[in-house]
């Protein structure tokens, strides 16, 4: 089965999640006379994640990654396209449909500083989750809470504790503690482990990995950190200025990339972690995303543009074995020069 | 002048890092002798230097008077630095190595009630050497930025918005190089720090620029002066990792250029290969091991060390499909300062903790392979 994309659907029966063309336009304020400029945080992006896979989506400042996120949950409205959950159109559903939605859809955040309310102790912050969604009967509430503060590695005791008690890493478990009361079956993870320690960087995704696999639970994984997401995705999806470049299995994205974004990506990393030059150097930085190029995006910073690519834009072509990359060079392949 | 790196310009007097030192607090108590410390002159880094060191800690403690008590964010550390050389201070929050880099020129928030014990020897050109621990306010305000200069994690904050970068830039050239052509040396400086189309660049604003642009700037404010050490407090961490890997390189090409002495704050150590000659890593105010770089990614000998090493997550691919992920998480988190144990300060954490680690601070000691030092009972037996 192909949709008008052209892209092969790589799971049956329907993924759990589907985005189809959804392109997320802000209008910035006008300076002077001209016409209002407009950022364009997504352009036509389609996706799906699978029940119990886990979708890595990597980019710089600036590539929609977050804005995708939170358009799949519905936090942010789509400019145009269409977002489909277990089969069904949510696009524009509202009200008791929307809050019914929420208990299968949660997120994670990257600060755990920001995001736990301090006035109010763990468990009673757990406890209201269960109170609103009625997930629970009032009798086993606790009993519940329990069971979720001890599943993320913290304990009874934690209860009546309050936020400013824990840790980083701590308070972030309680996050997720809060994100798994509904029992979702999709979870976005918008950056979770950034704000860590590099220590305890590893505790949460190993909770993370984990609970994902015992609750099969479906996740898009969004970190600028290409290690992080090497190790948590299933797939990779990797976004420039709003557009998708390359979409691959994790192996394959890592070890035999396709793109020259993907290339420069992994190449800045390897420089990192192994000393020496990098194979494929970006020059520059993301450009502005109200005033992207023409043709191909990335061009302004690819090490092997040629003149077509200003004129012509890349389609997102499909490569065989669920790798899809959007560049007008058909002769790149990274996959020696990392090695 | 070239405290613009870390406050506006416009504020010329200095006072409001480090006056707070003055205002609020007895005077800083350098050069006392420190009985306490087990580390006193024991501790140098790194290998012994036929050229004298540029700049020489020793046993530096900083503490910071808070409500809830003293809080000793530094306790004991020696380091020291060559010309031309790099080194890089690895830790986590809280571990006190930006404390550490601070305390060389007093670089502390107004209002915070700083003491520092101990000293900070540094070379001058001529050859004779100052403490600057025990440098009065006005003479420390003549190494800054002139002998010294820092560049932070957030160059957003560190410019003023309502100047051009140039203006800027000039304004460090006037107070350091009175007399030279500020307008073509400003523009070189940008040429230098890798911006192109520096002539219009150098009327732009700070909020026109690029985070990576912004860090670009600040080099080249902290260059102006021509310091023989530039202390770089995580300079990259707040960007994203092609621009970071662009600034790692231009860090390491101007290094060289201006033949100057790098002092590299960082958490990842990941990061350290490619900029560092030698490496102090820090946990919870010490230093607890140090070393030439090559040595310490080879043979972590502290166990805190080879745990750091290790957490970065890893994926195995198998051809079976089932990858091996190597997810290695230290338990627990670093202390808090103020709530440091008694014994080896890794010791609640660590994976080879014996009875013993916890009875008695635990002293760096000089290991076999040569420039290498260790805090850790146990490193015979795990070497």
């Amino acid at each position: 089965m192909m949709d008008s994309m052209g892209l092969p659907t790589p799971h049956e029966p329907p993924p759990l999640l589907a985005l189809r063309k959804v392109s997320r336009h802000f209008r910035l304020p006008r300076e002077g006379w001209a016409a209002a400029p407009v950022l364009r945080a997504l352009e036509s992006v389609s996706l799906e994640i699978a029940a119990g896979e886990v979708l890595g989506l990597v980019g710089e400042s600036g590539s929609g990654k977050s804005t995708l996120g939170r358009v799949a949950l519905r936090l942010i409205e789509p400019t145009s396209g269409t977002i489909e959950f277990e089969g069904a159109d949510i696009t524009t559903r509202t009200g008791r449909g929307l809050r019914e939605l929420r208990a299968r859809m949660q997120m994670v955040f990257q600060d755990p500083y920001a995001s736990l309310n301090p006035k109010r102790r763990v468990g009673d912050a757990l406890d209201e989750v269960l109170k609103l969604h009625g997930l629970s009967a009032p009798a086993n509430r606790s009993e519940r809470v329990v069971k979720l503060l001890e599943q993320v590695g913290l304990s009874a005791d934690d209860r009546s504790r309050w936020p400013r008690e824990f840790s980083g890493g701590q308070r972030q478990r309680i996050a997720i503690a809060r994100a798994l009361a509904v029992r979702p079956r999709l979870l976005v993870a918008d950056e979770p482990v950034s704000a860590l320690d590099v220590s305890v960087q590893a505790g949460i995704l190993a909770l993370l990995r984990s609970l994902q696999s015992e609750l099969n639970l479906a996740m898009l994984f969004i970190s600028h950190d290409l290690g992080v997401v090497e190790v948590m995705a299933d797939r990779v999806m990797v976004l420039y200025l709003g557009r998708v470049m390359e979409v691959a299995p994790t192996r394959a994205l890592y070890t035999a990339p396709r793109h020259p974004y993907t290339a420069g990506l992994l190449a800045a990393v390897a420089r990192a972690e192994r000393g020496g030059r990098p194979s494929v150097v970006l020059r520059e930085e993301i450009p502005s995303p109200a005033d992207p190029p023409s043709g191909c995006v990335f061009r302004t910073r690819c090490p092997f543009v040629q003149e077509r690519c200003a004129i012509e834009t890349p389609r997102l072509e499909d490569l065989g074995g669920g790798h899809l990359r959007a560049c007008l060079r058909k002769d790149l392949d990274f996959g020696s020069s990392l090695s | 002048m070239c405290l613009n790196a870390i406050g506006s310009p416009d504020e010329d007097d200095g006072s409001m890092m480090a006056g707070a030192l003055h205002q609020n607090g007895p005077p800083v108590i350098a050069g006392t002798p420190y009985t306490t410390s087990p580390d006193r002159g024991a501790d140098r880094t790194g290998l012994p230097s036929s050229t004298p060191s540029l700049l020489e800690i020793e046993a530096l403690r900083t503490e910071f008077l808070t409500a809830s008590g003293v809080l000793p964010a530094v306790d004991g550390v020696s380091l020291t630095l060559s010309s031309g050389e790099t080194l890089a201070v690895v830790g986590e929050s809280g571990s006190g190595k930006s404390v550490t880099a601070l305390s060389i020129l007093r670089l502390f928030n107004r209002g915070d009630r700083a003491h520092m014990h101990g000293a900070i020897r540094w070379r001058l050109a001529d050859g004779s050497t100052i403490d600057l621990a025990q440098l009065a306010e006005p003479a420390l305000r003549s190494i800054r930025g002139r002998e010294i200069a820092v560049i932070f994690q957030d160059p957003g904050a560190s410019l003023d918005p309502v100047f051009t970068v140039g203006a800027q830039i000039r304004e460090a050239l006037r107070r350091h190089r009175p007399g030279e052509d500020a307008e073509r040396i400003a523009v070189e400086l940008l040429r230098d720090v890798g911006i192109a189309d520096p002539e219009r660049r150098v009327a732009a604003y700070p909020h026109q620029l690029s985070g990576g642009m912004r860090q670009r700037v600040m080099i080249a404010i902290a260059l102006a002066c021509r310091p023989r050490l530039l202390i770089a407090d995580e300079p990259t961490t707040a960007l994203d990792v092609t621009i970071q890997a662009q600034i790692m390189r231009l860090l390491a090409d101007l290094k060289r250029k201006y033949g100057m002495a790098l002092l590299f704050i960082t958490h990842d150590l990941g990061l350290v290969a490619e900029i560092a000659d030698r490496v102090a890593v820090m946990y919870a105010g010490q230093v607890v091991e140090s070393g030439p770089v090559d040595q310490l990614l080879k043979q972590a000998l502290h166990p805190y060390t080879r745990a750091l090493l290790e957490c970065r997550p890893k994926r195995h691919y198998r051809d079976s499909g089932e990858d091996e992920r190597v997810l290695l998480p230290i338990p627990g988190a670093p202390p808090r300062p103020g709530s440091i144990e008694r014994g080896c300060r890794f010791a609640a954490r660590c994976a080879y903790r014996e009875a013993r680690c916890t009875l008695d601070p635990v002293d760096l000691e000089l290991a076999q392979a040569p420039g290498v030092q260790v805090r850790c009972l146990r490193w015979r037996e795990l070497g």
